[in-house]
């Protein structure tokens, strides 16, 4: 910034080579524009479009009615609560995972983080089996977990279990190259001055890393709230029970509801959305805090 | 993931020589973040992955051999990995653009778009299927445009490829984004004040930069593609040997009761994603290594 | 600021466990297939009444709706269903073969086959009938698209599929190659297979996709009077198969969890006569044949042959035709190298 303006104020033909060789011109910047949001039109904006579209075509009576029915309020609970215990300790993992990796060196590193990556690549179909095979009651456990009386699959606990499985990425994902860009000197400049390790975190970690924390909550809760394939085979689909929201949809789509299907859709991706709506609020109480001048 | 890395890693490095043993003993933590790290992964992921291996192995390589590697199958790997790997493709240009664009240029409504990149993880994947169908069939919204010109996406390969690069769409563009925002200006001002054109500038200080993070959206985009199953059989039409893709062959051999089956093809797919995530997640780390 | 984030998560979770605690003295699980939604929540609601009126407790029957194999499959694997009302006795038969869940007689134990209810397999169309639509011969017609699902994930497909083979059986004298040529055909006419029946339904209704969609009649019903009215007619061929879904108890879950008599109960109560109008007012075929002739102007006398008739029974069609290896992967196989 600081050599830009210098340049500025001392020649403007100067300037103006400078910003050809930093910036493109206007033209190729409004085609790279309108390439980059028809893409996004195509795949985004008008699937989008559909959901809405489906949800209200027929008003918001319509939309409310189909949110506002027993087995759709049971749905929007259990997807909650699975979201409210999976990213809590997807977030302690991934804080965990991103320390060890980004702050010390040892052996087979780049093997963990491919393991960590893993859920990723899994087919969710793959994923339910997998739980199945384990659990179901022809399964390894499933004979111990039936004597002692326990429910995994078919129940909430199995729900909660694929969905962290799918999930578990995401944070630590975020954090990871974040934390090993930023190295460690201001952790040890801080620990050197004697505060504790949990205030080092506390203190000087968390501030850092804030936004990786923040987005990789947002998309951890995305997914969980939208996962579908894995939790289809060890849910069990007992309506009012079972059903997540994502399955409850598909209920409805199967019983020929589509407006409800929609309805449930489009509050669904609101849900989803929430947490970028938040983001957005602290990143404007952030800037607010932040004496001007201070860009970045 | 580090903007400058050649300055950081000597320092880095040298920091480390002259304070190697005082240093480890700095920062405190590693067996308790390590071991949370390995006890929930274990419990999480290495003990079920590990229960679908065992269970494989305990076919005979005969039945094994015999369900990865009927013809039916054999068709639905190629097309299920030949789709992952022009939608996650299509990602990785596109995924550049959107994020260059993102952070580099400003224009109205740029907020809204920025948030609606991460749709596709939202909407359940059935969702999304059943919206991209409604879009894309000859009948669409799109796909009515489309046939005029003879393109038919529904119910074709075209349709799978759609459906998996919508689904990957999110990776390319959420991990070049930070790369980018943390990009510093003054390397491109030392380029162009060396006299390198702008697109000489972008060739080769930007890009090179941006590689990891690529690799990585690039590897992510195309391992959840390959799993991908939901959206895609809204619009695939699942004919066999023609637009059946893989994980679909893993359901249909479990209705069937052929847990074996389903879980031998479940194995291959699960070692080659893991072959790739390797082979990528090594690559970045050759690239750093080489101080790129 | 932690205090309230606890308090507002402790109140969260209470409110979740007791929104989900069900006030019945009995609770049921019914574990069914798709296309019986409409059909189970008129069901049990009656039953309900029923069964208050007849000991003084109240039953909530809860459902649980997918495809049939993926739903005997998750009852093999540890739902803890007190009954099963499935797509095809294949299906139930696994719960014993797979399982040990119920015992080997478990079809004989209730009337006509353990089907309260049955269907058969028709032809929807577009209206007006534009390409002329009569029997299962004009399916393998080269002008013809259609629509049915894979019978390797539909346990209702599979129905299909052996429809059209009984019926080319029996016009070529039951030689099986002529058979297998008809079916062949068949399928080369079929552009999309979906997962599941529902799915295809959508594909025929909303998509605009084929020419005909083969069906069960309840299905096809549905289609006609809820989905698009006046858009679509029914078809009946000339022969057509008797669609039988059995329901069955789960013996070993109602012994567990002491739930046997009301389940029993249950499925009893589905050849009362109210059970069989709320059947046949949700288009299945009532197995009371005087309930069947209220309903006569609705079912079209066709004539029906039995699976175990012409197939030998489930297991051998399925080890014949479905299995991987059988004749309807050849079929596929020998499609793509067209």
């Amino acid at each position: 910034m600081t050599t830009q303006t210098l340049v500025h104020v001392a020649n403007p033909e100067l300037a103006a080579r400078w910003r050809r060789a930093t910036e493109e011109p206007a033209w190729v910047r409004w085609t790279l524009i309108g390439v980059a949001l028809t893409f996004l039109a195509l795949f985004l904006v008008l699937p989008l479009a559909v959901v809405l579209y489906g949800a209200f075509e027929q008003g918001l009576q319509v939309w409310w009615a189909a949110i506002n029915e027993p087995d759709a309020l049971a749905a929007i609970r259990l997807s909650l609560m699975v979201v409210l215990i999976v990213v809590p300790i997807n977030l302690v993992f991934g804080v965990a995972a991103a320390w060890a990796i980004a702050k010390f060196e040892f052996r087979g590193k780049p093997i963990l983080i491919s393991l960590i990556d893993m859920p990723f690549a899994i087919s969710p179909v793959v994923v339910g089996l997998i739980f199945v095979i384990l659990f179901g009651s022809q399964g390894w456990l499933g004979p111990w977990l039936a004597a002692h009386d326990l429910r995994i699959i078919f129940a909430v606990p199995g729900i909660v279990i694929v969905i962290a499985f799918g999930t578990l990425p995401f944070i630590a994902r975020e954090l990871i190259p974040l934390m090993q860009q930023q190295g460690k000197e201001e952790e040890e400049a801080s620990l050197t001055l004697g505060a504790s390790g949990w205030k080092t975190f506390w203190y000087v970690t968390l501030p850092n890393i804030k936004w990786g924390l923040i987005y990789g909550v947002i998309l951890c809760n995305a997914r969980a709230l939208g996962e579908f394939g894995a939790v289809a085979v060890v849910s069990g689909r007992i309506r009012g029970e079972t059903n997540t929201m994502p399955l409850h949809i598909e209920v409805l789509y199967n019983e020929y509801m589509f407006t409800a299907a929609f309805a449930v859709s489009s509050l669904l991706t609101g849900l989803a959305l929430v947490t970028i709506a938040v983001k957005s609020f602290i990143e404007w109480l952030d800037e607010r805090q932040r004496p001007a001048g201070d860009s970045h | 993931m580090d903007a400058n890395p050649d300055a950081n890693a000597r320092d880095h490095f040298e920091v480390n020589m002259s304070t190697a043993t005082r240093k480890r003993r700095v920062i405190p933590g590693f067996g308790l973040t390590m071991g949370f790290s390995l006890l929930y992964l274990g419990f999480i992921f290495l003990i079920p992955v590990g229960g679908l291996l065992l269970y494989t192995s305990m076919m005979s390589w005969e039945d094994f051999w015999r369900a990865v590697s009927h013809p039916q199958v054999v068709a639905s790997y190629k097309l299920s990995f030949s789709a992952s790997l022009i939608g996650a493709s299509i990602n990785l240009v596109f995924g550049a653009l959107v994020a260059w664009v993102l952070v580099r240029y400003s224009f109205p409504g740029k907020k809204v778009v920025d948030a609606l990149v991460d749709l596709p993880f939202a909407l359940p994947t059935a969702v999304a299927g059943i919206a991209l169908v409604t879009l894309y069939a000859s009948t669409g919204w799109v796909g009515q445009y489309l046939t005029i010109f003879g393109i038919k996406v529904a119910y074709t390969q075209l349709g799978v490829v759609v459906a998996l690069t919508y689904i990957g769409l999110p990776f390319v563009v959420r991990t070049v984004q930070p790369v980018l925002e943390d990009l510093e200006a003054e390397r491109e001002e030392a380029s162009a004040s060396l006299g390198a054109s702008r697109f000489t500038t972008v060739r080769r200080v930007i890009l090179p930069s941006l590689l990891p993070a690529l690799l990585t959206g690039y590897a992510l985009a195309f391992a959840r593609a390959v799993g991908e199953y939901g959206s895609v059989v809204f619009i695939s039409g699942n004919m066999p040997y023609r637009t059946e893709i893989t994980p679909l062959l893993i359901v249909a051999k479990a209705e069937q009761y052929d847990y074996p089956g389903a879980a031998a093809i479940g194995t291959v797919m699960l070692i080659a994603a893991f072959l790739l995530l390797l082979l990528i997640n090594g690559l970045q780390w050759w690239t750093q290594r080489r101080g790129l | 600021m932690k205090n309230i984030l606890k308090n507002t998560l402790a109140g969260a979770l209470a409110t979740l466990i007791a929104g989900s605690a069900l006030a019945a003295d009995i609770n049921l699980l019914n574990v069914s297939y798709d296309p019986t939604r409409e059909l189970y929540r008129e069901y049990n609601a009656a039953f309900s009444k029923y069964w208050q009126a007849e000991t003084g407790q109240s039953v909530n029957v809860r459902q649980s709706h997918g495809g049939s194999g993926s739903q005997a499959r998750a009852v093999i694997d540890g739902l803890d269903a007190d009954v099963v009302t499935l797509a095809l006795a294949y299906d139930v038969d696994a719960l014993r073969q797979h399982a040990d869940l119920i015992p080997e007689n478990w079809q004989s134990r209730l009337a006509n086959n353990s089907s309260p209810y049955t269907s058969t397999i028709v032809l929807l169309v577009r209206k007006g009938n534009p390409k002329n639509i009569k029997d299962w011969d004009d399916l393998v017609r080269d002008d013809v698209e259609v629509i049915t699902p894979n019978p390797k994930t539909s346990g209702g497909a599979r129905w299909n599929y052996l429809a059209a083979w009984g019926y080319a059986l029996k016009q070529n004298g039951g030689d099986e190659e002529k058979a297998y040529e008809f079916v062949r055909k068949l399928f080369a006419n079929v552009p999309v297979l979906d997962p599941g029946a529902r799915g295809a339904t959508n594909t025929f209704v909303q998509r605009g996709l084929g020419d005909v969609f083969i069906a069960w009649e309840n299905e096809a019903y549905l289609s006609v009077e809820q989905l698009g009215k006046g858009e679509f007619e029914i078809v009946v061929p000339s022969v057509s198969i008797l669609a039988e879904p059995p329901v069955t108890v789960v013996d070993k879950n109602v012994d567990r969890k002491g739930t046997r008599e009301v389940a029993e109960a249950y499925l009893q109560y589905l050849y009362s006569e109210e059970a069989q109008r709320i059947a046949a007012r949700n288009y299945y075929r009532p197995s009371n044949p005087e309930i069947a002739r209220e309903f006569a102007d609705k079912f079209v006398d066709v004539e029906l042959f039995r699976i175990d008739d012409v197939f030998g029974g489930w297991e051998k069609a399925q080890n014949d035709h479905f299995n991987d290896g059988g004749k309807f992967d050849s079929i596929l196989e020998s499609l793509t190298k067209r």
